[in-house]
């Protein structure tokens, strides 16, 4: 079966934790339900979440803390 | 000075490149590996890339900033505003590697950005403050510091800085839930429960007084902006002169700011900002020790250009004109146009320009980095283009706006240009009798 993603829903940087001190949203290994948050995407200096559409265990991250994403760009493996 | 690094972007670099042009100095331009392509690194004389697109790898970053300007063999940086432009460390470092400081000592950078201390020099020199608590009180005491200061009042962290956490008690049984709670977050977030008190002024107009000073001790002011048009503490439109001000207050309201560029020791341009109240009275808040976004304004009514005002200054000069040379003439607006879709709660909009008119004809400026064919990057501020209108008087200044915005078409991209024309024909607007709170009240915020 193939694997499900969690987009970026817009463009700017992306970021794993509500601030540089804070733990992450999420870490690979953890289940996520449809709502739950796991990051930000700062774009002109406003921030907004990124949710999971699906239900499943996040498998890896494709991008890291901080790097810069395209509106669509896959942001994670969901696998189960 | 010979060569200035504009350690900024977007259309305020491309000012200042504009200014230094006219002075016969080279510039140098700064870009992350986002702005390749960003108009100011076009224009100006030399370029430099300082890395990667997120701000506090480029342009919040002091030691590449600082290395660029040594590698280019600037001799002097200009900060813009926002960014690195009111940090005192970034001067101190900037002197410290022998280049000019486009802006005031880092000294009064640090003055006037501690609030306790900015109030004190203030209340020193005569300039009416709004009431408050000298410092931090513990919370057992804010009962009586309310009722010193007079209901509403607005409380916050002492510890914290800018608008966290804010809270507003209307009176003393507003105040009691309050101060728990307020305290409780306090001690929370910084380890101190002690708190700040303040007046609450409600509904004041925004009106701020801009100066030059030399550092031959010279200090003038060239009038003020009116700043009241804004939408969640951000200014929408600036316009000068302000419809609020009696000749009389217009006059000790500059010389009160006068008197405080004086007693910070300040030099070059600076911006004194007060609230006005419903009674006429005004009340210092704060100083901005940098350029402006809505400098434009006062340029077009006094026909001074701060940019280059600022540069002489830097570079040593005295100022070639007292204050009896400065004279207000017409009226002036600026509209600013941020890549945001208006018609979605001011949802950021970046993205390509595929298509651009831009408006001109008499009494019309526009200040922007835009270009036919440029990619807004999603990663900074949202201001894309300011367009400036003056009059003979407001009433032409307001049928020149409209005029200008009409024409002024940016395709590609959401942007507050239609925001502006609605604006335009309210009847408050109109008739200049607006406040901080006048687009929230209109649900128009």
């Amino acid at each position: 079966m193939s694997d499900k993603t969690i987009k970026a829903p817009l463009p700017g940087t992306f970021y794993r934790q509500s601030d540089p001190n804070a733990d992450p949203f999420v870490t690979e290994g953890d289940e996520v339900k449809p709502g739950d948050v796991v990051g930000l995407v700062e774009i002109m200096k406003s921030f907004h979440e990124v949710k999971s559409e699906d239900s499943g265990v996040v498998e890896r991250f494709l991008v890291e803390n901080e790097d810069t994403v395209e509106a669509g760009q896959d942001l994670a493996v969901l696998g189960g | 000075m010979r060569r200035v690094l504009i350690a900024n972007r977007g259309e305020v670099a491309v000012r200042v490149i504009r200014a230094c042009r006219e002075l016969e100095i080279e510039s140098v331009a700064v870009y992350s590996q986002a702005d390749e392509s960003a108009l100011h690194v076009r224009q100006a004389d030399h370029s430099i890339n300082i890395g990667k697109a997120a701000a506090r790898f480029s342009y919040l970053n002091p030691a590449v900033l600082i290395e660029a300007a040594q590698r280019s063999g600037a001799d002097a940086v200009h900060p813009g505003y926002g960014f690195l432009s009111e940090n005192a460390e970034f001067a101190r470092r900037c002197h410290d590697a022998e280049l000019i400081w486009v802006g005031p000592p880092a000294e009064a950078i640090e003055l006037m950005g501690d609030k306790a201390a900015a109030r004190k020099v203030a209340a020193q020199a005569d300039v009416p403050i709004v009431p408050g608590t000298e410092g931090a009180v513990a919370p057992e005491q804010a009962f009586a510091a309310a009722e010193r200061i007079g209901y509403p009042v607005m409380l916050k962290a002492a510890a914290g800085g800018g608008g966290k956490g804010i809270r507003v008690a209307r009176d003393g049984d507003e105040l009691k839930d309050c101060v728990t709670v307020a305290a409780r977050e306090a001690r929370a977030a910084f380890g101190d429960s002690a708190l700040y008190l303040e007046k609450l002024l409600v509904t004041p107009r925004h009106v701020e007084i801009q100066v030059l000073a030399d550092t031959h001790g010279n200090v003038i002011h060239l009038y003020e902006r009116e700043c009241s048009l804004q939408r969640r503490r951000q200014k929408l439109l600036e316009e000068s002169p302000s419809p609020a001000l009696d000749p009389g207050t217009r006059e000790s309201m500059a010389a009160a700011a006068v008197r405080l560029a004086g007693a910070a020791g300040y030099t070059n341009a600076g911006t004194v900002e007060f609230l006005l109240d419903g009674t006429g009275a005004f009340h210092f808040i704060e100083m901005n020790t940098r350029i402006q976004v809505e400098h434009p304004v006062t340029e077009m009514v006094t026909g001074v250009d701060l940019v280059k005002e600022q540069l002489r200054i830097a570079a040593g000069e005295r100022l070639a004109f007292g204050q009896e040379g400065i004279s207000l003439h017409g009226a002036a607006i600026e509209f600013r146009i941020t890549a945001e879709d208006p018609d979605a709660d001011f949802h950021p909009s970046p993205g390509q320009i595929t298509g651009l008119e831009i408006p001109g004809g008499p009494g019309v400026r526009l200040d922007t980095a835009l270009y036919a064919g440029y990619t807004v990057p999603p990663f900074y501020d949202s201001l894309i283009a300011k367009l400036i209108v003056w009059g003979r008087d407001r009433q032409e200044a307001i049928a020149r706006g409209r005029r200008a915005l009409e024409e002024f078409a940016i395709d590609g991209i959401d942007t507050t240009i239609p925001f502006h024309l609605q604006i335009l024909e309210h009847p408050g607007f109109r008739r200049g009798e607006y406040h901080t709170e006048y687009l929230t009240d209109l649900a128009l915020g």
